[in-house]
């Protein structure tokens, strides 16, 4: 049994979890609480970047702790490009994408070559040099961040309109999401997870493990940029948080909160983290106590996150 | 310039000097029990912040440093047979999200005892002045950081190299397994170690305080450059920690010192001015990441 186990059950409950969120922008509006259309949208792009890292982590057993970098990338590229007046989203985010992809590349190719904490250690090197790079360049904005003045334009849509630009999100998260899930029942899918339970025995069996663990690592480095790209239209602000090494932090928190391994993990895990945030937020401003609390019950206790509670996740044999 | 040279060769001494003194204990702690604790930084933040605590009460900075590392000792001590002995088995990704919980409710608690503004803790009137070297004036207080590093680092090689116990804890780094075969306690050595690590931590906090600010997220700039020399010097080695310090440090300072100057000889003065900061302060990562490449497991690998 794979570790992206489908039912009938789970299917249906994520076709109900799909027109609950498609509901949502006409819901808040009667309410008059337009704010949280925004709100979602954040909450959703979080998801797609989990998601991403949930790929490399969850998926390749690759303890990557530097996500941030593409994440960050994606988001200056869509900054950067607008800011010389390329606006169009059909050419600014696949190039987000692909920027992300060669950061990837180019880090995982090296990165790969070391084991364990070592790898954790290299990733995370490499994050802190994106990020001290694009700090200290004052062209980019430096501590302050870029601006993006006006949110990408694509085809007859109106982005700027918040509902629509909510769709578009949750657009690309649904099919990610369920690209993810091809990609897991694949032939690529199961060698990778293979290599992730027993790297010597498909080392021996012939399969080149360096380059399947590079491209899934490529694929969530990719990911992760096409969310920054999302993230800077949402916020307006590529900004060097993006970046910093505590971002990589907290998107590894919303994995194992929502379950490592499992296809909605990431998603379930930005959800939960983000709206805590939201709602602890305005109770104390120390709301960060209950947070860590919350992470250390979840990995003493519950190791498979939410999704392990539940059974959605991975089966243990 | 040779002045200017020496001068800064002399801060990245007394730089790296107190990063060893936190990757001291960090490179046992993942050597011995390959654990990664995150969570190293917030001692060192604790203990910058009891010092100012009490320096500010009791009006002596030699009393704010003792109690500061005596309670963050405790602290150490409480948290390891408390929290982190559960996660020894676990594996690096339960470990890493652990011990983040722990930053976040460290930063916290900090902040609602401490306040959010930083924390001002100065260095002892006395130490307060230049004092001539070979021509040129230094602050006094980094020379007795530098002299405190050093007696630190003398210290820590005897005990380490020249005792019983430093020989247990060699042992427990290169094989923990058959350490406890023969009859080491490696749990209450452990216990011991990581307390020892914690009282680093606090002196380096301390110390560093007047120079640094006393404030909430210190502990995280500094932890990375920690893990850095650790991973540069070979998990698990001392001595590995010793030299990767000072090579962090060194290149650290001299690298923001000399970096600008030295691209504008050959680059437009415009380039070269956007270019070298960029450059100097990546520079220990290129170092990191150079290093990994040829040597996977650090200059100093403990585990033979």
């Amino acid at each position: 049994m794979g570790l992206y186990a489908s039912s009938p059950r789970r299917r249906i409950a994520a076709a109900m979890t799909l027109v609950a969120l498609l509901a949502l922008p006409w819901l808040m509006q009667s309410l008059d609480q337009g704010f949280y259309v925004s709100l979602a949208s954040r909450v959703l792009i979080f998801a797609l970047a989990a998601t991403s890292l949930n790929l490399v982590i969850g998926f390749g057993g690759m303890i990557s702790f530097g996500h941030a970098a593409f994440f960050g990338a994606g988001a200056y590229t869509v900054a950067i490009l607008a800011e010389s007046g390329v606006v169009s989203a059909a050419l600014a985010w696949p190039l987000a994408l692909a920027v992300a992809a060669l950061l990837a590349l180019l880090i995982g190719a090296i990165s790969l070559r070391t084991r364990g904490v070592y790898f954790i250690m290299i990733t995370l090197a490499f994050a802190q040099m994106v990020f001290y790079l694009v700090v200290s360049l004052k062209s980019w904005g430096g501590d302050d961040g870029l601006l993006l003045l006006r949110r990408s334009t694509f085809g007859s849509l109106d982005l700027k309109d918040d509902t629509t630009f909510y769709f578009v999100v949750l657009a690309t998260l649904a099919l990610v999401l369920l690209a993810l899930d091809r990609l897991a029942h694949s032939r690529f899918g199961r060698v990778i997870q293979s290599i992730r339970e027993n790297e010597t025995r498909m080392e021996a069996l012939g399969y080149p493990v360096f380059s399947y663990k590079l491209v899934c690592f490529v694929i969530g480095g990719a990911l992760a940029g096409l969310a920054g790209a999302l993230l800077v239209n949402q916020s307006g602000l590529a900004s060097p948080n993006l970046l910093h090494w505590m971002q990589s932090g907290t998107l590894m928190v919303m994995i194992v909160i929502g379950g490592v391994g499992s296809v909605f993990g990431g998603v379930v895990g930005a959800v939960l983290l983000l709206l805590c945030e939201e709602f602890f937020v305005e109770i104390s401003p120390h709301w960060q106590i209950g947070l860590g609390l919350l992470l250390l019950a979840v990995v003493l206790w519950a190791p498979l996150g939410i999704a392990g509670l539940f059974g959605w996740g991975r089966s243990r044999e | 310039m040779t002045q200017l040279i020496l001068e800064q060769a002399l801060n990245g001494l007394q730089f790296g000097l107190m990063l060893f003194l936190l990757a001291a204990g960090l490179t046992l702690v993942f050597g011995i029990m390959d654990m990664i604790n995150l969570a190293h930084g917030s001692l060192y933040m604790v203990g910058a912040y009891l010092a100012a605590a009490v320096t500010q009460a009791s009006g002596s900075f030699m009393v704010g440093i003792g109690t500061a590392m005596l309670v963050t000792a405790l602290l150490g001590a409480l948290l390891e047979v408390s929290l982190l002995r559960r996660l020894y088995a676990r594996d690096h990704l339960a470990q890493v999200l652990a011990t983040f919980a722990l930053i976040l409710i460290a930063n916290e608690v900090v902040r609602m005892i401490w306040g959010a503004q930083p924390m001002l803790l100065n260095a002892p009137e006395a130490l307060s002045g230049p004092v001539s070297l070979a021509g040129f004036f230094y602050p006094a207080y980094r020379l007795l950081l530098i002299g405190v590093g050093v007696l630190v680092a003398g210290l820590l090689y005897l005990l380490v190299s020249h005792t019983r116990l430093g020989m247990w804890v060699r042992a427990g780094a290169s094989n923990r397994e058959m350490t406890e075969a023969l009859g080491v306690n490696v749990r209450l050595l452990f216990t011991a170690v990581f307390a020892a690590g914690a009282a680093l931590c606090a002196l380096a906090g301390a110390m560093l305080g007047p120079l640094l600010a006393v404030q909430v997220g210190m502990g995280e700039s500094i932890l990375i450059l920690a893990f850095v020399v650790i991973v540069i010097g070979g998990i698990g080695s001392i001595r590995g920690a010793l030299v990767g310090s000072l090579m962090v440090g060194l290149v650290d300072t001299l690298g923001r010192a000399a970096l600008p100057s030295l691209l504008r000889e050959f680059l437009s003065p415009e380039v070269a001015s956007s270019l070298g900061p960029a450059l100097a302060s990546i520079l220990i990562y290129v170092l990191m990441a150079a290093i990994l490449f040829w040597r996977p497991e650090g200059l100093f690998p403990a585990r033979g």
